[in-house]
Order: C-alpha cells, then structure tokens, then sequence
C-alpha cells in the first residue's frame, strides 16, 4: 500500500531530479522552445517541496493536490498548469483514503493524463509530455521499474517527430530531431516512482 | 460606483507580457470613447515580472474587475490560455460567472470593452469579442 509518505517522496525525489537535470531541460527547450522549462519546473517543485514541509498533508490525494496547486501558480509557463492540472486531478482521483493501492494509483495517473489531453489538446504523437505519461501508465499495471522504462522509452521516442502542440509547433519540420522537453521532464517524474518506492 | 457601473462585465486581459496586457487595455479602453467604461484589467507576466503567466495576478485582476455580472477573460497564447483553464478548473480561484473567451487578443479586447461598455452581459460581450475572428484585413 502507497500512503502518504511515499507520495512526499515521490514529489520531493521528483525536485530533486528537476534540480539536477535542470539545465539539460532547458538546453532541450532552447531549439524549439523559449529555453524556460528546466528553470520554470524548478521553480515550480521547489514551491512543492515547501508547501508539503510547511502544510505536511496527510492523504496520498492531499499531497497531490498541493503539490498541483503550487504548480499552477508557480511555474509560469505552459508545463505548470499542465503538470498541476496532472497531479490534481490524480490527488481528486484517489479521494482521502489514507493509503492506496498501486491499481487505484494507476487508474489515477490515467484521471490525471486524460486531464491533460482535455487541457491541452494534444494526443500521442504530437511531441509533448504525453508521448511520456501514457506509455508509462499503460506499464504501471506491471511495475515502476517498467513505467520508468516506458516513459524514458517514450520520451526518447519524440524525438524524429514534429511537434503539433505549443510553441515548437511554430517550428513546423525544423521541431524534428529534437527530444521533447515536456515528455523529458515528464520521464523524471516516472522514474522517481521507482526512487520514492525505495525499488 | 454608480448603479449603472455596477451591471458592467468585467474585462480581463491576460497576456505573457505585462507591457503588452496594459498595451491591449489602454487601447481597448481608449477606443471604446467617451462615457461610463467597463472596468478592465491587465493581467501579463509573472509576479517577478518576467515574460510568462502568474495565477495570482489573473486572479487579482478578475476580483477587481468583478462587478457581479461576470468576467470575460480574453488571452494572448500558449500558457496564458492553459493557465486559465486550469484556474477555471480550480472552482474558486475566480469570481462566479468568469468565462475564457475564445477571441483574438487585439481585435477582441477593443470588442469586448466597447460591447461591455455599452452595458451587454456577458454573453453578448463574450459574441462580440468571439465575433472579431470574423473580421479579416485582406
């Protein structure tokens, strides 16, 4: 069972990978972006990362729904009411149990991405955190060991496509060759399941 | 505040770019002429003033322009159109009867603020701004 100590973890391991992989994020998003995304996102798991010590939630979907909150408000750009919009619809997907299985997770996860593509209009395929998010809820049935793989999987995988959402589809062709930030990012927060689970 | 002024629709604009928020609002309401004015707000950039979206000053932008009869929020692109969906999502993050108008930013906002101005609800002001897409130059 996932209480809400593990989903802490997963938010505060998730920042900490941010923090060290911010600047691959933004050099990713210097081609066919406005070269923000790595420091928008640690602006915005910092703001996490407080807000959680500060309010210290205590149900898995109290701890998400903060931690989407801060988001929101924080990061700026595009990817934060599209990974706050993630995680609260995934914290309102598992309600106040104190404790969740890893199915209710799962279906919660697909909650948060549906919410997503509600949000933003994209689909697999258009080169953005989704190309990262479904394949990887999709192998979260397995293990997050095989979500881990699925999302990198995923992400690595945007890269000869043309993106058709957000700024780099002003690119049009030249977006092709480049690995999507969004879907980058969204890989760190998969594997940090793996970390926060101590697997 | 007058009675009259008490009915208007509130106008909120959201841009990336502070300089380009209060821009499109001085304009909107410059040509909207003479007479009692919607209140309008600009709502661009980020709290540290950067380029890039802020909730909290969206949000105080529609409070202060909320006189009761709703909030037409037009946007510039990108986040400024997620982040307020995601704050219409929220529920309370903005007054009753705020609406995300699918309009033009420019075109749009002189529409809505002249339409609002001469006392439409929202429905009207939000046909109006929606109606500027309609306009083409060539």
């Amino acid at each position: 069972m996932l209480n809400a100590d593990f989903f802490r973890r997963w938010m505060t391991v998730t920042a900490v990978s941010v923090d060290r992989e911010a600047e691959r994020l933004t050099e990713l998003d210097s081609p066919i972006g406005d070269a923000d995304h790595g420091s928008n996102l640690q602006r915005g798991f910092t703001a996490v990362t407080a807000a959680l010590e500060k309010e210290a939630p205590d149900t898995p979907g109290a701890v998400l729904a903060l931690a989407g909150r801060q988001l929101i408000s924080t990061v700026g750009g595009a990817s934060g009411p599209l990974y706050g919009t993630l995680l609260r619809r995934t914290g309102k997907a598992l309600g106040d149990a104190p404790e969740v299985t890893g199915e209710q997770l799962t279906d919660a996860l697909r909650t948060g991405v549906d919410a997503v593509m509600a949000l933003g209009g994209a689909a697999p395929g258009d080169k953005t955190m989704i190309d990262a998010l479904v394949p990887a809820v999709d192998a979260l049935a397995e293990s997050f060991a095989a979500a881990k793989s699925a999302a990198e999987e995923g992400a690595v995988a945007t890269t000869p496509l043309q993106a058709r959402k957000g700024r780099a589809s002003y690119l049009g062709e030249r977006s092709i060759g480049h690995q999507d930030p969004g879907a980058t990012s969204s890989a760190l927060l998969i594997a940090a399941l793996v970390e926060a689970a101590g697997e | 505040m007058n009675d009259t002024e008490e009915r208007f629709v509130g106008i909120v604009l959201v841009s990336h770019s502070a300089a380009v928020a209060a821009s499109v609002a001085e304009l909107a309401t410059g040509l909207a002429g003479g007479g009692a004015l919607a209140p309008v707000a600009p709502a661009g950039g980020t709290l540290d003033g950067g380029l890039g979206t802020s909730t909290d000053v969206i949000a105080a932008a529609a409070a202060s322009v909320d006189r009761g009869a709703g909030v037409a929020v037009l946007t510039d692109l990108g986040s400024a159109v997620l982040t307020v969906k995601a704050l219409l999502a929220e529920g309370d993050e903005l007054p009753d009867g705020t609406r995300l108008v699918d309009a033009p930013f420019v075109e749009g906002a002189v529409a809505a603020v002249v339409t609002a101005s001469a006392g439409a609800d929202l429905a009207t002001v939000e046909a109006a701004a929606a109606e500027a897409y309609t306009y083409r130059k060539v």
